[in-house]
């Protein structure tokens, strides 16, 4: 094996880090996700993991941590989404999705708001609202995994239950994750359990795929972007929803020959 | 206030486009269709930056990308609606491809990362007040035409959309017709962008209608109604946003938009809460209970 000229990812602590946070995410996105794409709530789980870019805005708008904005916010737009009628009828959907998309436009609206009421400059908008994996703290791993390592736990305490019953909203809330890598948060959400669920139906080893699939495109992704000059996030969505195409193929081809 | 060029060519775009997204989003809601909408609101984000990352004109971008993905769209679900998480699947990975153009035309053009800075930002959060006169004409002589060609097929669509099997029976190409709605939700999502952004243009599309619904059960009344609540929402909007200039224009449109819904649907839960405390049958405007 031919020597690499370049330094290997893992002598580097932001590399680290980010590695790390990106296996909390995918852990977490996988699980949550599975419950989200078999319920078939993408649209409120795209609303909610927008929440971070309001949350961290408006944090820094009033020069306070931005996780205290994050949960402001995270709880809000949890409560008003499952707030909304819920009825099982083709109106109370259409009465649903309606609310999903006002308060995800509100949402984003007061995102911007404060972006540009700090001070007018608008030069970190696209780092707040794509985020990055690199510049992680170990702090920010620990406080991450803070917020992952509950919510996990309560999935897996609800998990029985939630196969049958409606979401709780806290769970749901949970969805948007705390990283500031808003663009990998939904595609995590919903590609790696979206495969697994093309692949099998059974819960225990579907949800083990999700989240197999959601570690190894993390990985496969921030191990590729820190060889190559392209964002982190097109790496990871690119790979999940390739995994996610050669599923669905698996699935015609073996529904067809049975 | 009109005395300002840029007030009024942000009028005359505004004014079409919001009537447009008022009367294609009243069947998005209808039809259940508003994530599509949210969807497409990416792709014309994707459409743009992949434009100005090869570096041909921004709106060609945004037009050809954003309306071919709604007809695929419309055309890879069998039975007129495609299934949400197919939806969710393809626009993740749009949302990706975004990322990688932004992160291309920003570092392409390193020297002037400012400007292309702000052209990411005017393509998310709309730019309305920097719309030249011409951009302005373009764009209000294309909401017309997307609002009359809505007017045109909104009799037919109603039916399909509300009975699809009884509609297909007498004769309606009711497949033909989903296909033509998605189109015009793709034009009207590229056209939108330019004035609310590509992350704020479901507010513009789902809120008045949705209020419009509330309010209305007649559905001509309330495709009126939420074309005229949106044109509202635009010019209130337009007009906070130049009294208090630190307020972006894109915010107070969606604010106002939101905040108009979410009276309606306080004053439609108190009138219920005040008129009768069954909780049978609550369906205060709901629109098609009437067309049944």
């Amino acid at each position: 094996m031919t020597a690499v000229a370049i330094a290997s990812p893992f002598s580097f602590s932001f590399m680290v880090n980010a590695l790390r946070a990106g296996t909390i995410v995918a852990v977490l996105a996988g699980a949550l996700g599975w419950f989200m794409v078999l319920r078939r709530q993408t649209f409120v789980g795209h609303t909610l993991s927008l929440v971070g870019f309001p949350g961290a805005a408006g944090a820094t708008l009033l020069g306070i941590s931005p996780v205290v904005g994050y949960f402001a916010f995270c709880t809000g737009a949890a409560a008003l989404v499952s707030a909304l009628p819920t009825g099982g009828s083709a109106r109370g959907f259409t009465e649903e999705s309606a609310v999903v998309g006002s308060v995800q436009s509100l949402l984003l609206a007061s995102g911007f708001l404060f972006v540009s009421l700090y001070a007018g400059n608008l030069g970190g908008l696209s780092s707040l609202l794509f985020g990055s994996f690199l510049g992680i703290t170990a702090r920010q791993v620990l406080a991450l995994l803070a917020v992952a390592l509950p919510a996990v736990v309560l999935l897996a305490a609800l998990g029985r239950p939630l196969l049958f019953a409606s979401v709780d909203p806290q769970v749901a809330g949970a969805a948007g994750v705390p990283v500031r890598a808003v663009s990998v948060a939904f595609p995590l959400l919903v590609l790696p359990p979206a495969a697994a669920q093309a692949l099998t139906l059974r819960p225990a080893a579907g949800l083990l795929l999700s989240v197999g699939i959601g570690v190894g495109a993390t990985w496969a992704g921030l191990l590729l972007a820190y060889y190559l000059p392209y964002p982190t996030g097109a790496f990871i969505t690119t790979l999940s929803f390739a995994v996610y195409v050669i599923a669905r193929i698996v699935r015609s081809i073996r529904h067809r020959r049975s | 206030m009109f005395a300002q060029p840029f007030m009024r060519t942000a009028f005359l775009a505004g004014t079409p486009i919001a009537m447009a997204c008022g009367l294609v989003g009243y069947f998005a809601v209808l039809r259940a269709q508003v994530f599509t909408g949210d969807a497409l609101s990416h792709v014309a984000f994707t459409g743009s930056l992949a434009a100005l990352a090869v570096g041909i004109d921004l709106r060609f971008g945004l037009y050809s990308v954003t309306v071919a993905v709604a007809i695929a769209m419309g055309l890879l679900a069998r039975r007129g609606r495609a299934d949400d998480v197919v939806i969710g699947s393809v626009f993740a990975w749009v949302l990706g491809l975004g990322v990688l153009f932004l992160s291309l035309y920003t570092t392409g053009r390193s020297g002037v990362s400012g400007t292309s800075g702000n052209a990411g930002v005017s393509v998310l959060f709309g730019s309305i007040f920097g719309l030249s006169a011409r951009d302005a004409v373009v764009a209000s002589l294309l909401g017309l035409a997307v609002a009359l060609a809505l007017i045109a097929m909104a009799r037919p669509l109603l039916f399909a959309t509300v009975d699809g099997a009884v509609a297909a029976a007498s004769g309606v190409p009711v497949r033909a017709l989903g296909v033509a709605f998605l189109a015009l939700v793709g034009l009207v999502a590229a056209e939108t962008t330019q004035v609310v952004g590509a992350l704020l243009l479901l507010g513009l599309l789902a809120a008045p209608a949705a209020a419009a619904q509330r309010l209305t059960v007649r559905p001509y009344g309330g495709l009126a109604l939420s074309a005229g609540l949106a044109v509202g929402a635009t010019w209130a909007g337009l007009i906070e946003s130049y009294l208090i200039p630190s307020m972006p224009p894109s915010f107070a449109i969606i604010a106002t938009a939101v905040a108009l819904y979410g009276g309606v649907s306080a004053l439609a839960w108190f009138r219920r809460g005040v008129t009768s405390n069954e909780h049978g049958s609550v369906t205060l405007g709901r629109a098609g209970s009437s067309t049944r």
